[in-house]
């Protein structure tokens, strides 16, 4: 059983600018993963070169054992690619469309399919509308609709929640979450941090066109040991303790303790100075905070 | 195969669903010409012996109109879907560049070949003979729009602006078949005029157009068939070769 996704050392550059530098990880069959990085870090570069929009410099990538250059065919036959972009064909109908895309895919007669999808995803009722006539949000439906028109295996999605209402955020993930139960392998990127969190088991962030982090999620925020502690006290908080001080928030106090154990030295400090603590909150780590802090340089 | 029945469906449908603009207009268009240049010209131009001035355009008009929207048709379908970005549903697909190619192609000729059936049919009246050679007219209507349905294919390849596209009409594509003989025979022309308009390709494609309607041509139409054939077979290898390395389409 090959992998989803193999990229193996891939490169792009744009004359002189680098947008991925010697980038390698692999997608296993059925994974829901995670492609995180700032705006610019390459994310969309190596999801048009996983895609063939893109030629890369160097290195090769293989959807389900398919070259993506040597056998696009099959390469492209097993992938459903979301672009980022919100694009339409202005003179087609949301079913012509999709059954367009079929036929690109060599399907002839796809109805029950494009029904299913149009079903899934609130668009049955616009079936017969010109893509013109609906909503951001209705058209960013249709291009999810057209990327599964051929049933692929491996589901690309570039941040496709990225201006799209509230609801419309939930029905898409139930859905994606959906297809992942059904076997697919997903891999999307997001700008809303908790939305990797809550949906994807592993993730890849990307700085600069580099890979600068690979990891289950659990691992990825566990890694971050440090935790963050706000505390009420009677009194000002002890010298000794002026190490760990990380800022106030009016009358609280935010502590960076290395690991949750520390906790129980901390107290009995504060104890033996006689400071009296009045309330005390924990703030957990989340993928955000770390996300954050391997931005800015600093190793989770 | 399906893919490419989709694409050439889709783009015969394009042009279709404004056909006004894109097949009436033009008719209505080489009438004028007709109308025009029959009633000035009739009475100075020098054709062919036994042919009339006016009849004698009905095939150059024809011609001129197909060549122009098979052009247009590939071009401005490719430039619209790089603008608005919506080719990269195309690109995302798994269709190779012979069925991307063949697709364009087909739809450029159909819509060249309706046009051109159209403007036939509106000139017919100004007194065009029975033709003397149907093989010969469909060789050279197929082939003239192949040509420039090819030329139109690399040209949106090519352009990434409307201007861009509207400068490769305007400075090539127009001269190119204004000064074809649409509306004269070289053999009129000064001897340097008439060695230059032999190195015109559209030149042949009227030329051996007109043969099938008069069996009577400034060159023999088995050199025109020549120097067209070669033309498209030189075109269409570059249109293949820019899109199977993915020239301004994949970067």
């Amino acid at each position: 059983m090959p992998p989803a996704i193999v990229i193996s050392s891939v490169s792009k550059q744009y004359g002189s600018f680098t947008a991925l530098d010697d980038v390698s990880f692999q997608v296993e069959q059925g994974e829901f993963f995670a492609l995180l990085g700032p705006n610019g870090a390459g994310k969309t570069t190596l999801i048009s070169s996983m895609a063939g929009l893109t030629r890369q410099s160097a290195g090769s990538i293989r959807i389900l054992g398919h070259d993506t250059v040597s056998d696009a065919y099959q390469a492209r036959m097993k992938l459903g690619v979301v672009p980022q972009e919100l694009v339409f064909d202005p003179f087609l109908s949301v079913r012509e469309t999709l059954r367009f895309q079929s036929g690109y895919f060599g399907i002839a007669r796809n109805d029950d399919w494009i029904d299913e999808l149009l079903a899934k995803l609130g668009l049955a009722d616009k079936a017969g509308s010109n893509l013109r006539a609906l909503s951001g949000g209705m058209k960013r439906r249709v291009m999810v609709a057209q990327a599964l028109v051929h049933k692929p295996p491996v589901i690309v999605l570039d941040e496709p929640t990225a201006g799209v209402d509230v609801e419309l955020r939930q029905s898409l993930w139930a859905f994606v979450r959906e297809l992942n139960a059904a076997g697919h392998t997903i891999v999307l990127t997001t700008h809303y941090l908790e939305e990797a969190e809550a949906l994807c088991s592993r993730i890849a962030m990307l700085k600069k066109g580099r890979l600068i982090a690979l990891e289950d999620k659990a691992k990825l925020l566990a890694h971050s040991n440090k935790r963050d502690i706000s505390l009420k006290l009677s009194a000002p908080l002890p010298a000794s303790l002026q190490a760990l001080h990380v800022r106030d928030e009016g009358e609280r106090v935010v502590l960076r303790l290395p690991d949750i154990a520390a906790i129980e030295s901390l107290l009995a400090t504060l104890r033996t100075a006689g400071v009296e603590v009045r309330e005390m909150t924990v703030i957990e780590t989340d993928l955000e905070s770390v996300f954050m802090r391997m931005m800015q340089g600093g190793a989770a | 195969m399906q893919g490419f029945l989709t694409l050439l469906r889709k783009e015969v449908l394009r042009f279709w669903k404004v056909a006004f603009q894109t097949v009436a207009a033009p008719v209505l268009t080489a009438l004028m010409y007709q109308l025009i240049f029959s009633h000035v010209m009739a009475r100075h131009a020098d054709v062919y012996p036994g042919v009339s001035y006016t009849a004698f355009l009905i095939p150059g008009l024809a011609m001129m109109s197909m060549t122009q929207n098979a052009f247009a048709n590939a071009s401005s379908s490719l430039i619209q879907s790089k603008i608005t970005g919506n080719i990269v549903f195309l690109l995302l697909s798994p269709l190779g560049p012979l069925q991307l190619f063949a697709a364009y192609l087909a739809a450029a000729v159909v819509r060249g070949l309706v046009v051109g059936a159209g403007v036939i049919a509106v000139t017919i009246g100004f007194g065009l003979p029975l033709p003397v050679s149907l093989p010969w007219i469909f060789a050279f209507a197929l082939l003239g729009c192949g040509v420039l349905g090819t030329l139109g294919l690399i040209a949106g390849i090519w352009a990434e602006k409307f201007d861009q596209l509207a400068a490769f009409q305007n400075f090539i594509i127009l001269p190119l078949t204004f000064l074809s003989g649409v509306f004269y025979s070289i053999d009129s022309l000064p001897p340097v005029w008439r060695a230059l308009s032999h190195l015109n390709p559209v030149f042949y494609m009227i030329d051996g157009f007109r043969y099938g309607f008069f069996g009577h041509a400034d060159v023999s139409p088995w050199l025109a068939l020549s120097v067209v054939a070669a033309s498209f077979i030189i075109l269409s290898a570059l249109a293949l070769w820019l899109i199977k390395v993915g020239y301004k389409l994949r970067h």
